[in-house]
Order: structure tokens, then C-alpha cells, then sequence
């Protein structure tokens, strides 16, 4: 199986690996995928009262595109607005790695889990705000 | 001395040709490059005496009564195939039901699951959790419709190999025939047709140190005589079983690789043990929840399989590029299905899907084995410092209490 050279540098050098926080009311958390499936990832998100995503850490098991789909995902998502993040597609996550059509879910994936990690912020938002 | 990369550790997929092997073949491609079906000169008689030699050496390896129980295929896939197909046609009047097991090659599987289109029946043994067929889960599912029992004699990816004579004692006594696809345990593991009660075998040369495509089916002519019929038209060639000229330099080098098991396969053997048994200590010292697939007292000498928890196969393939391994991980196949003879243990599929085969063979050395030992266990600490699971497995949290997203 050959692997794009940009999956192969994102899985060999994985941009913020790491865990925040899940209790800080600021941190969403979304985890998706099962291990029976192959992969899981965990995607979590520091979000300042601006709106803005000031971190961004991820921990995944799963192949090297699906470290790879969730590396980049972080790397795209900080420093955007919640509503920005929001709006990447799991086709962008495709274009940038060059994924071929097996390794589709891996981006599938990453976009469930910003979408996970934002519902879970928003959810902790609005029941502070009740 | 420097490693030198890659580092071959998959012997159970195919094996380098031994120097040997490579030797004795050579004057058949251009000098002595008679059709061995020639009988009116004396290079067709070179190339028949040649692959009479050949034969000679193969039946001897698994000492069967006589070198012309030896029928040359093109691989182990074609020798499953007539035997399966071939038995099934020529026995349909006797019965229709084959007995095989779920941890077989493909080779068997899918010629079954034809052989089922066709009228066959066919029952699937499932394995212990040990990957092991029990010789009673045998003779509780013969009938008076069965005909065929086909077990393998050591599983491609986690090496158990099976009890085939106590097994074969069974069929004797029942008057049914046994195949074996022996293609992994050929040399590496004790075989004996005679002995085993094997009627049918399947072998293949590139898994012990010989050319690819050639093969070979071993079919018993007496006590029983087996009986088939032909799946390839032609020429009648092989008693009539297998038309198509002979692979002369490849039959020549199939029979240097047998010679060369017969002298060399008990030291080799042992060897190989030895580095297998270094590599699972080291691993296993170094790797918490390092879980070894299948039985290790009933296995290869040179198989280990192997699940590195809370790490995908695949993500370890990569991280150690420059090492051949296999894996049973889904993201390794095209079908996203994970490996079906790990399933059958019950192992688990996120185990399957940590899994990894090391394959150990005749050149493997025991620099290959500590350089990759200490980098297997460098890759999963790195792996499992960016998994999910390997944090709530340290945080204490039972990964099957959890509700999965499945996708």
C-alpha cells in the first residue's frame, strides 16, 4: 500500500497529540469511531469566550491515515472560529492527504469528531448558561 | 556489524530462493531445456529424468510410498483446487458433503463455498480459542454423505498447526479421505503422509526456499487409491490429472528445496525457534498487554502472532517501514473486514485489528531479531502515547463498558 508523502509526514510527525481538560467548561470532547472498527478518535477543543478555537489536541488509534485525517483536522481547526470549524468537509480532509477511496472513512472520521467536539462544547455552554 | 534495512520477516508470505536452489536450476532454462513429454530425443529424456529426481525428493519429504504420488501444479492454490474439486466430481455418487475448517487459506475456502453452488455440502469447523481443529470436532461431524475432510496442516497466520494424525485416524477408520494444505508446515513442522493417514496434499515450493509457481498434490495411490477427476484439460499430462507442460527448472528447483529441508530442516528448525522464542521474550518484557495469538505449544517455529493492545496494525506497519511484517488489521485489506482466522479465535476485532505477524526463517539472524524487538517496543510506546484507548486503559476505564460510535 503506498501512502501519499503528506499522510506519511503527518503520521510520522502527528501535530498536537495530547489531552485537554474534559472537565474545563472552555473544552469540548468528541470521541467517535469504535475499537471493533479499527479506529477511534478523540478530538478536543479549547474555545476562547471570542468564539475562538485557541487549542486543539487529539489522541487516535487507529491507521496512519486516520492519524494522519486528525492531526491535519487539529492543525486546520486552531485558530478558526467554532463556526468555521464547523464548516470543514470531510472531502477537504481528502484532497489535502490525497486519500484513496478505502481510506475515506479516516476523513469521515475527523469530520465527526470536530462536529463531536463542537456539540460537546455548545452542550457545556448551555448548561452554564441555564 | 550495520542492520541492514529492510529486514524480511515474513517468511509465512513467500521465502528468498536458496543459492542452492537457484544452481541446480539454472541449466534447465537454456541447456538442458527439453519438454519433458518429449520421448523421441534425449532432451525431452534430461527433462524427464530431471523431474523424475525432483519427484523423488518431494515424495521422500513427505515420505510417500512412491515419487508418482507426485503431480506438479502451478502452486498450492491449484493443488487445493483439484483436490477439492477434482474429489468432489469423482466421488458425487458416494456423498456430497465436505468437512473443512473456518481458519483455512482462501485457496480452500472459496472452492468450497463453489463447490456449495454445485450441490456440495459443506460444514465449516470452528477452531478453539486456541486455533486448534480437536480431532473429536472431526469425527462428530462425519456422515455417511461425507466424502472429504480438509485441514490444514499449519494456519498461514497464527502457525497453530493441527493435529493431523490423530485426525487422519479418524477418516481411516470412517473410509473417508483427508486433504491437508501443508504449504506452511511442509519442512518446519513433522509430516508424514503414511504415518498421518493423508490421502491428499497440498505444496507449494516458494514457502520453503524454492521458486514460485510451482506446486505440487500429493495423491495416494494405494490403501486407499485415490481417485479424481481432472480439472485442466489437455495434454495428460501428471497420470492424466494435470495437463500442461512441466515447469522443468522449477520442478528441478522445487526438488533441491525439499532435498535441502530434508538435511537442513530439523538444525534450521531449531534455529529458528530459538530467534522466535528471543523476539516473544523481548516483546513481551518490554510491551504490557502483548498478547500472543493462538497456541505456542502447538505452533510454528518461526510463527509469531502477536496484538500489541490499544495500537492498529497498520499505524505499526508504518511506524516500522522498514521492517516486513503482516498484519490482521482491516486497514491491510481491501474488505475493512479484519483478519476472518483471528475472528474465529474469538480474540476480538479491535485485537485483530492490533495484531502483527513476525514470519522467521532460514536467514534470519539474531541482529534481525534485537534490532526489531527494541524498535517494535520503541514504535508501540509512541503509538500508544497518541491512542485513546491506552489513555482510558491507564485511567482504569473498561474499554467494554464504554458506548462506541460505531461507524
Amino acid at each position: 500500500m503506498a501512502y501519499s508523502d503528506k499522510v506519511v509526514e503527518h503520521a510520522e510527525n502527528p501535530r498536537n497529540v495530547g489531552t485537554l481538560d474534559k472537565d474545563d467548561p472552555n473544552v469540548g470532547t468528541g470521541l467517535v469511531g469504535a475499537p471493533a472498527c479499527g479506529d477511534v478518535m478523540r478530538l478536543q477543543i479549547r474555545v476562547n469566550d471570542d468564539g475562538v478555537i485557541e487549542d486543539a489536541k487529539f489522541k487516535t488509534f487507529g491507521c496512519g491515515s486516520a492519524i494522519a485525517s486528525s492531526s491535519l483536522a487539529t492543525e486546520w481547526i486552531k485558530g478558526k472560529k467554532v463556526e468555521e470549524a464547523e464548516a470543514i468537509k470531510n472531502s477537504d480532509i481528502v484532497t489535502e492527504l490525497n486519500l484513496p477511496p478505502v481510506k475515506i472513512h479516516c476523513s469521515v472520521l475527523a469530520e465527526d469528531a470536530i462536529k463531536s467536539a463542537i456539540a460537546d462544547y455548545r452542550a457545556k455552554k448551555a448548561a452554564k448558561e441555564a | 556489524m550495520a542492520i541492514k534495512l529492510p529486514i524480511f520477516m515474513d517468511y509465512h508470505s513467500t521465502t528468498p530462493v536458496d543459492p542452492r536452489v537457484i544452481e541446480e536450476m539454472l541449466p534447465y532454462f537454456n541447456e538442458k531445456f527439453g519438454n519433458a513429454a518429449s520421448r523421441s530425443h534425449s532432451f525431452g529424456w534430461t527433462a524427464e529424468e530431471a523431474v523424475d529426481y525432483a519427484r523423488e525428493r518431494i515424495a521422500k519429504l513427505i515420505n510417500a510410498q512412491s515419487e508418482k504420488e507426485i503431480v506438479f501444479t502451478s502452486g498450492a492454490t491449484e493443488s487445493d483446487n483439484i483436490a477439492l474439486k477434482g474429489v468432489a466430481e469423482f466421488y458425487k455418487d458416494k456423498g456430497n458433503h465436505i468437512i473443512t475448517s473456518v481458519i483455512e487459506h482462501k485457496a480452500i475456502l472459496d472452492t468450497c463455498k463453489r463447490l456449495e453452488k454445485e450441490g456440495c455440502e459443506v460444514t465449516y469447523l470452528t477452531p478453539t480459542k486456541e486455533g486448534l481443529i480437536e480431532p473429536e470436532m472431526v469425527a462428530n461431524a462425519i456422515t455417511d454423505k461425507t466424502i472429504l475432510v480438509s485441514i490444514m496442516l499449519a494456519n498461514n497466520e497464527i502457525g497453530t498447526v493441527q493435529p493431523l494424525e490423530a485426525i487422519g485416524k479418524i477418516t481411516r477408520e470412517k473410509g473417508v479421505l483427508l486433504h491437508s494444505d501443508a504449504v506452511q508446515g511442509i519442512g518446519k513442522v513433522p509430516f508424514d503422509v503414511q504415518k498421518m493417514n493423508v490421502d491428499l496434499c497440498s505444496i507449494t515450493a516458494h514457502k520453503m526456499y524454492g521458486p514460485k509457481g510451482i506446486g505440487a498434490l500429493y495423491v495416494r495411490r494405494s490403501k486407499p487409491r485415490v481417485r479424481l477427476v481432472a480439472q485442466m484439460d489437455g495434454g495428460g499430462h501428471e497420470r492424466g490429472m494435470r495437463s500442461g507442460t512441466l515447469n522443468v527448472p522449477g520442478i528441478v528447483g522445487f526438488g533441491k528445496a525439499a532435498a535441502i529441508m530434508m538435511e537442513d530442516g530439523a538444525k534450521d528448525n531449531a534455529r529458528i525457534l530459538a530467534l522466535r522464542e528471543r523476539l516473544r521474550t523481548k516483546l513481551q518484557a518490554g510491551i504490557e498487554e502483548a498478547i500472543v495469538n493462538g497456541s505456542m505449544e502447538h505452533r510454528l517455529p518461526g510463527n509469531l502472532n502477536i496484538s500489541f493492545s490499544f495500537v492498529e496494525g497498520e499505524a505499526m506497519m508504518m511506524a516500522i517501514k522498514d521492517v516486513a511484517v503482516s498484519s490482521g488489521s482491516a486497514c491491510t485489506s481491501a474488505s475493512l473486514e479484519p483478519s476472518y482466522v483471528l475472528r474465529a479465535l474469538g480474540v476480538g476485532d479491535e485485537m485483530a485489528h492490533s495484531s502483527i505477524r513476525f514470519g522467521l526463517g532460514r536467514w534470519t539472524t539474531e541482529e534481525e531479531v534485537d534490532y526489531v524487538a527494541n524498535l517494535v517496543i520503541d514504535k508501540v510506546k509512541h503509538l500508544r502515547n497518541m491512542s485513546p484507548l491506552y489513555e482510558m486503559y491507564k485511567d482504569g476505564i473498561d474499554l467494554k463498558s464504554v458506548q462506541w460510535v460505531a461507524h
